[in-house]
């Protein structure tokens, strides 16, 4: 039992995570390319920029990480902080 | 025969099934106690199905006529999810043996649903204060020094919430002679602009308004695994039904939405304990329903109350699989954990579905709700808001949605072993997860069929599947970017400091060395008068003689004192005959 759980899991196999890693950028292409080819109801102006969504997405989430990094050299302390 | 079964009970006021179930469960024990606790809100939810909407009970009291129990629409759909998410969290907590949060966690769900068929500011006042006495037990049961400061913290906040709502109550009560909870608004004059404020900053209190937020990151993390569970479902639910019944279209609840369901994200991206940061993410979710009040369409309220009744759900998912995590390995933190996918896998499955809900995938129950809320800011003509919100959702995802099952059950392995949590847990988290699903699929059938306002809403079209995929499918990407090189940051032990830390740091940082220097000051002036008055008494005594030194003081022989009083008389005789 206590074997089978010290083996490496699915999730810790390299091949494993590069094929996990592929099929995701596959879906994103593909997610793209649906774009130019579905016709998107467009609600608000900038929904006309091709793939809008899918650049907002990242671009907000790099930036979202890129200032909590900021963030912590500000607001970081240690963990008992508050116990003092 | 479930009708003729609730025609032979009494018809009880809604919140009384389970105030029963509490009571019942202080005095008793093991299978009849949870036979009893389960059988509560099924009870609870059966009556809503038999009652009629309308107003019962009403009784005078003090020259007011109270309206204790008001049943319509709205009303009806959070009775529904709050007898929902009781049964829920009673059966994660079923193996507990502990009383004390039994019956806490009972009463607090009787008193939301007391609160919410509130006819009447004097009954929401009531059912307000029960709310936070309640639910406090929930948060010490944990019974750490941590779990203590952080309730007391809790509790002082929630009074004060009450007393404001108190204060406001009676001058409006007294300003418009009515007790009745209707449509407050903030446009008044003159003293009941005071009034309607006040009511108003008690709601927010309760919702995690920015800067008063804390109560809720603060405490719910220091709460026992199951009472987080009970915690997360009512108080800023209660505080959402409040606002949409109170402040629908109030335009500044806009803005305070937006900056609840951005500022959070950031906090959450940088936290240490996954239970803070599921505490996080539940501002940013409570945000948009307050976007959707604050936007007042019908459109956009449906859209609020329907988020908050699958946020009731998917965030209780969320809790329960951290809850199991930390009941099963006593470790909470980020940075202790990872890898547990291989000894908890159904709780990671469980866990990964409420994620892909809060997330907003399409199937799973946020889509149905968020995308409201979204449609009708884009409908009005809130584009920065819309904007803004679409930068949260990619946000929710970011942090709730991947960082929380990553970082629990995968990540790098953290040498952990262990089990599934017990069976009771898995089959709350279950329930949950199915209801997650369905909800998502099916959303004509189950919350929209509940919901309050008349609207024709279908989210399932190729625009909103396409552009939701894309903005949570590119979320990811930046994630599996930032973390391959290196660049996201890694979870550490840590505090961050965010509004709280003006009360509980810089306030005591100069109030208590003042308190100290007075105390010191009161003792330096307490020392001088003694040493003053024994010197005095040191002054007029004499020690050798035994005797006081001063004149009068003197011990007088008698014979002195009847001659004395012979002048006296004398005296006396004389002025009587002058």
């Amino acid at each position: 039992m206590s074997d089978e759980h010290n083996k490496p899991g699915f999730f810790e196999k390299p091949e494993n995570i590069s094929m996990i890693l592929k099929v995701f950028y596959v879906i994103c292409v593909l997610l793209v390319v649906a774009d130019f080819i579905v016709h998107r109801h467009i609600y608000h102006d900038w929904e006309n920029i091709p793939a809008f969504y899918a650049i907002y997405g990242f671009v907000g989430c790099v930036i979202l990480v890129l200032i909590a990094k900021v963030m912590r050299k500000i607001l970081m302390r240690e963990e008992t902080y508050y116990d003092k | 025969m479930i009708s003729s079964l609730l025609e032979l009970l009494p018809q009880l006021p809604p919140f009384l099934p389970l105030l029963i179930g509490s009571l019942a469960a202080i005095f008793l024990r093991g299978h009849l106690r949870s036979v009893i606790m389960l059988l509560a809100p099924v009870w609870g939810a059966l009556q809503l199905a038999a009652i009629d909407p309308g107003v019962y009970w009403t009784f005078q009291l003090l020259g007011l006529e109270l309206e204790p129990v008001r049943v319509d629409k709205l009303s009806l759909m959070f009775g529904y999810l709050f007898h929902l998410a009781a049964f829920i969290a009673v059966v994660y907590a079923l193996h507990l043996k502990d009383t004390m949060q039994h019956v806490a966690g009972l009463s607090y769900a009787a008193s939301a649903v007391g609160a919410v068929f509130a006819g009447d500011l004097i009954t929401l006042f009531i059912f307000w204060e029960l709310l936070a006495l309640t639910s406090v037990f929930l948060i010490w049961a944990r019974r750490t020094d941590r779990a203590y400061g952080a309730g007391m913290r809790y509790i002082v906040m929630k009074v004060l919430s009450g007393v404001l709502l108190l204060t406001g109550a009676v001058i409006f009560i007294t300003q418009t002679g009515s007790v009745r909870f209707e449509e407050i608004g903030l446009e008044h004059d003159g003293i009941l602009k005071l009034g309607s404020w006040l009511i108003f900053i008690a709601f927010g209190i309760k919702c995690a308004f920015p800067f008063f937020h804390n109560w809720l990151t603060d405490a719910y993390p220091e709460s026992t695994p199951t009472g987080a569970i009970f915690l997360a479902s009512f108080t800023t639910k209660v505080a959402v039904y409040s606002l949409a019944r109170g402040f629908p279209g109030t335009e500044l609840l806009v803005w305070i939405g937006v900056t609840m369901a951005c500022f959070p994200i950031f906090y959450a991206v940088i936290e240490n304990d996954l239970r803070r940061v599921l505490a996080y993410s539940m501002i940013n979710q409570v945000g948009f329903m307050v976007v959707g009040v604050g936007i007042g369409t019908s459109l956009a309220l449906n859209g609020a109350v329907a988020h908050a009744f699958n946020d009731v759900i998917f965030k209780g998912l969320l809790m329960m699989s951290m809850g199991a995590v930390l009941h099963m390995t006593g470790r909470i933190n980020g940075s202790e954990l990872g890898g547990l996918y291989k000894s908890m896998p159904k709780t990671t499955i469980l866990c990964i579905v409420g994620a892909a809900s809060i997330s907003a995938f399409p199937l799973f129950s946020g889509f149905v709700s968020k995308s409201m809320i979204m449609s009708a800011a884009v409908a009005e003509g809130y584009d920065y808001v819309w904007l803004a919100l679409l930068f949260a959702a990619a946000g929710v995802f970011h942090h709730a949605g991947i960082k929380i099952p990553y970082f629990a059950f995968f990540a790098h392995d953290s040498g952990i072993r262990t089990t599934e949590p017990p069976k009771n847990m898995l089959a709350a988290m279950t329930i949950a997860a199915t209801l997650c699903i369905i909800i998502g699929t099916f959303p004509a059938q189950t919350v929209y069929a509940l919901l309050p306002w008349e609207v024709d809403y279908q989210p399932y079209d190729i625009t909103h599947v396409l552009t939701q995929l894309q903005l949570l499918f590119f979320s990811a990407l930046a994630f599996a970017w930032l973390n391959l090189r290196n660049m996201y940051p890694p979870e550490l032990p840590s505090t961050n400091l965010d509004t709280d830390w003006f009360y509980r740091k810089l306030t005591p940082g100069f109030v208590v060395p003042i308190y100290y220097s007075v105390m010191q000051m009161m003792n330096k002036l307490e020392r001088l008068a003694n040493i003053g008055i024994r010197r005095l008494i040191r002054m007029s005594y004499d020690d050798d003689k035994n005797q006081p030194k001063g004149y009068f003081a003197k011990l007088w022989p008698i014979e002195t004192m009847v001659l004395w009083v012979a002048f006296l008389l004398a005296g006396i005789l004389i002025l009587y005959y002058v």
